[in-house]
């Protein structure tokens, strides 16, 4: 076993428990924290597969923004663990189940049976794509124009977000 | 002069037009009533002028067609709307505008004060034109043409009073059993019309009858089309099974009596068949259907007319009887016999419509001879003119009824067999009869009416003048067609010999010698009538009791024979009645609103329940939502998967 | 080495446990964290196939996917807060108004 594949199956097997016990928790803040642990578990498999830009930005934004905005949600809305949050197992939960686990199945199915000549060595330059300045080179030629475009996409976030969550103000 | 042919037709269309579109406005009845009958007097003015100019033509160059114009081009079928102007078209269009013209002239007097008089005038032009299209046609689709609107004309004409009672319903009851009764021969045309149309390929006379030459005789296909065309024949002709609606269409005024339902529209039948000669010849099936539906039609009616005491009704019968001797000509294979009573019957019995119409207005609008008697002194005119007729219809020499009656009666025997002579020569006796009983009660005897409150008076110069020159024509009639026996030449069956020498030809009948038979049967036939007048005479004006005797003695033929056979009730119950209480318990009631209505309110309800089903899909909660798109994606996952 | 293969395994099977907590789980706070693992997981996928197909549109993707996510999950949670405040509850099943 090299290291890598030590490194790989410990953050693959922590990514996995951690999603599952993620939906399992009944109190959202434990869900929250497990969620994160998965963010920087999938952070540390970007790093395997060079893409070290993007594993920062998984870090910073997914689980150093994003999370926190959860948490601050979770927080403002002060959930208790409330009768009415009780889950409620009926014919939908089943179903739910289900129909996911036919899911993996159908996927294991496919990578299982169906995929041969699959590739087992990362490219040549794939050390060399994941750096910063290649990145940069890349976003700003060939893709300026979804770059300016998500900017624009963020605006319409940010106004409806604030229009969304206002107080209405009653006279 | 031919190619002013159309203008025939054209005359009384405009006169159909002017009157129909401004007829209401016009105040003064004189005018309406000049404009209505100079328009059938250029008519016949016209056709006389091509008649005269036919006769000096030479044989072969007196059959002429008029295109008018390009009706139907469509793909293999084509009919042009023309004229054919040939003999056998002349003669009718004489007939037609002649006669019209005398009645038109008449109603002038009669409906008189009438507040529809304008209306009246406005339906006879139209009847004129679609009588005259009828028999000029050059082909069958454009003759169907005036064949309904006749029927259309004489619907129009016998309600026209609406608003009167009759018998036992209203007038209008009257028009539509005619107009009804009608239809059905009228599909029988209709569907001898499809069977020329699918063996020739076209409808047009010329085309039709000379292609039929190459058939055989007895050929099965050539003897439907003969039947399917007769079926027509009798319906517009009132014979048997079909002249039920011709009594009943006394309802209307008189002078719609006389030109439609005595001297023109029900010629219209034989004038069809005289047309088709060539097909009735190559079918002998057909034409023993015609000689023997003629013969019985001839003695049926007569019989009914015996004990009739509407004066109306009596004409009535007498009509259908003598159309019965038409057919019996067409028949034994003598068409120009057959046209020769046409046109001889055309004169006097219009001119005893128009005389009884004379009498009815005179007793105020009684109709029963029984309540009549005596008028002779009265009416002068009218008696005169009406007794030439009677004595015409009975087949007197040297009235025109004889010659035509008895060339009839004598083809019948000699082409025919003698059962159909003595069918025939029965009738003739019975016409006789029933004539004269009807001139003897009507206006011979004493009065049976209260003269001091009804005071009859003749009628006035525009209806007299016209009964004067159609009893003028009742007598001198006769002598275009006097037989070779007789020394005539008969320039009458020589003139329209050529339309049927194509038939002549094909029916092979052999030539008869002037014999001892003929003259030995014209003697019997004047007998016959000589003893039917002089029984009715001396029954009805010396000893009427024999006449209510007889009645007691067989109460059972009497009643039979004045309920008509009751063949108006057996048609009612047999025919009528199921066909109206199985249209509205099964056709409507089942069916219509049942079956079809059912079908779409279930469609109705079935959505109704499907949605009320299917509604339940939406819960309102994302998640089930999510469950069936996670569902759609197994499903493709697994097909790509199986692929 | 690791085949692409293992990478693509894991990628399903988080992408699937995404699925089971949407279709399951009754908060709607969770359900928005099961979304955003769904999304995590195909960026899993897009790295990978980036590293081993020598592709930078895989990671370009991956960028843009995680803007996407961070103005859906401000927007969607924003969301939340509103419905909190009419329904003060945030359990799924009660908001059901578009029921038949």
């Amino acid at each position: 076993m090299t290291f890598e594949q030590v490194v790989f199956f410990l953050l693959a097997a922590t990514a996995a428990f951690s999603s599952v016990m993620m939906i399992l928790q009944r109190n959202p803040v434990n869900s929250a924290l497990y969620l994160i642990l998965n963010f920087f578990c999938l952070g540390g498999l970007y790093l395997t597969l060079n893409a070290q830009f993007i594993a920062m930005v998984q870090v910073l934004v997914y689980a150093g923004a994003i999370m926190v905005l959860f948490l601050f949600v979770i927080m403002l809305l002060n959930l208790g663990d409330d009768k009415r949050l009780r889950e409620h197992l009926g014919i939908r939960t089943y179903a739910g189940i289900g129909f996911s686990v036919a899911l993996v199945l159908e996927l294991l199915c496919i990578f299982v049976f169906h995929s041969q000549n699959s590739a087992v060595r990362q490219s040549g330059n794939a050390v060399e794509m994941g750096t910063v300045e290649y990145i940069g080179k890349v976003l700003f030629t060939k893709f300026l124009f979804p770059f300016e475009v998500t900017s624009l996409l963020l605006l319409a976030a940010i106004v409806g977000a604030v229009i969304l969550a206002k107080k209405k103000v009653t006279e | 002069m031919f190619s002013y042919v159309g203008f025939i037709v054209l005359f009384p269309l405009l006169g159909f037009l002017v009157l129909g579109l401004f007829g209401a406005r016009m105040k003064s009845e004189k005018l309406i009533g000049i404009i209505g009958s100079s328009t059938v007097v250029l008519s016949f003015l016209l056709g006389a002028s091509i008649f005269a100019e036919m006769l000096s033509l030479p044989v072969s160059a007196r059959s002429h067609i008029v295109k008018q114009f390009s009706w139907i081009a469509a793909g293999n079928f084509s009919v042009d709307f023309a004229f054919q102007v040939d003999q056998l078209s002349i003669l009718m269009t004489l007939i037609v505008t002649g006669v019209g013209s005398l009645i038109h002239i008449y109603s002038i007097g009669y409906m008189h004060g009438d507040k529809g008089f304008w209306r009246f005038f406005t339906y006879l032009n139209l009847f004129i034109v679609a009588m005259l299209t009828l028999v000029l046609a050059d082909n069958f689709l454009v003759m169907f043409v005036g064949w309904e609107g006749v029927g259309l004309c004489s619907y129009l004409l016998i309600g026209f009073w609406y608003d009167k009672n009759f018998e036992k319903g209203t007038t209008g009851d009257a028009a539509k059993k005619a107009f009804i009764v009608n239809r059905i021969g009228d599909f029988g045309f209709l569907l001898g019309m499809f069977l020329i149309f699918a063996t020739f390929g076209s409808l047009n006379f010329d085309t039709v009858f000379s292609a039929a030459t190459v058939f055989t005789r007895g050929d099965t296909t050539i003897t439907w089309i003969a039947l399917l065309l007769f079926v027509g024949a009798t319906g517009k002709s009132a014979q048997i099974p079909l002249y039920v609606w011709l009594p009943d269409a006394m309802a209307g005024p008189t002078p719609v009596s006389a030109l439609i339902h005595a001297a023109t529209m029900v010629t219209a039948g034989i004038y069809m068949v005289a047309r088709s000669s060539i097909l009735f010849a190559l079918s002998p099936v057909a034409m023993d259907v015609v000689a023997i539906i003629g013969a019985l039609t001839a003695l049926y009616a007569a019989t009914i007319g015996l004990v009739q005491n509407d004066i109306k009704k009596v004409l009535a019968y007498s009509t259908i009887s003598q159309l019965g001797y038409m057919f019996l000509g067409l028949g034994v294979g003598a068409f120009a016999a057959g046209l020769f009573h046409v046109m001889t019957h055309a004169f006097f019995k219009a001119l005893l419509f128009l005389g009884s119409g004379s009498v009815i207005h005179a007793m105020h609008e009684e109709q029963d001879i029984q309540k009549m008697g005596g008028l002779k002194k009265y009416m002068p005119t009218t008696y005169l003119t009406f007794l030439i007729a009677a004595i015409a219809i009975s087949g007197i020499p040297p009235f025109a009824g004889f010659f035509s009656k008895d060339e009839i009666l004598w083809k019948a025997f000699s082409d025919g067999s003698p059962l159909l002579w003595c069918v025939g020569a029965l009738g003739a006796g019975l016409t006789a009869f029933y004539m004269f009983r009807l001139v003897s009660l009507t206006f011979e005897g004493s009065p049976r009416f209260d003269e001091h409150h009804l005071h009859p008076h003749e009628a006035p110069k525009t209806m007299t003048i016209p009964l004067i020159v159609l009893a003028g024509l009742s007598i001198i009639g006769g002598f275009i067609g006097i037989p070779e026996s007789l020394g005539g030449g008969n320039r009458f069956e020589q003139f329209l010999s050529p339309v049927f020498a194509a038939a002549d030809s094909k029916m092979l009948l052999p030539y008869h010698d002037v014999t001892a038979t003929e003259y030995i049967l014209m003697a019997v036939s004047v007998a016959i009538a000589a003893a039917g007048i002089y029984f009715a005479r001396k029954i009805y004006l010396e000893r009427t009791e024999i006449a209510g005797q007889t009645a007691n003695r067989f109460p059972g033929i009497y009643k039979l024979l004045l309920n008509k056979y009751f063949v108006d009730e057996i048609y009612d119950a047999s025919v009528v009645t199921p066909i109206e209480k199985g249209s509205e318990k099964l056709l409507w009631k089942r069916i219509d609103v049942g079956l079809i209505d059912g079908l779409i309110n279930f469609t109705a309800k079935g959505t109704e329940y499907a949605s009320q089903f299917f509604r339940r899909v939406e819960t309102g909660v994302v998640q089930s939502y999510a469950i069936a798109f996670v569902a759609g994606i197994l499903f493709i996952l697994g097909w790509l998967i199986a692929r | 080495m690791i085949p692409l293969n293992f990478y693509l395994i894991l990628s399903a099977f988080m992408f699937c446990v995404g699925v089971l907590g949407v279709l399951v789980r009754r908060n709607a706070i969770i359900v928005f964290m099961s979304i955003e693992l769904m999304l995590n997981s195909v960026n899993l996928s897009l790295i990978a196939f980036a590293s081993f197909l020598g592709d930078p549109t895989g990671q370009m993707l991956v960028f843009f996917v995680m803007t996407v996510a961070a103005a859906e999950a401000a927007v969607g949670l924003a969301i939340v807060i509103a419905l909190f405040r009419n329904k003060q509850t945030v359990n799924i099943d009660e908001i059901n108004i578009l029921k038949w």
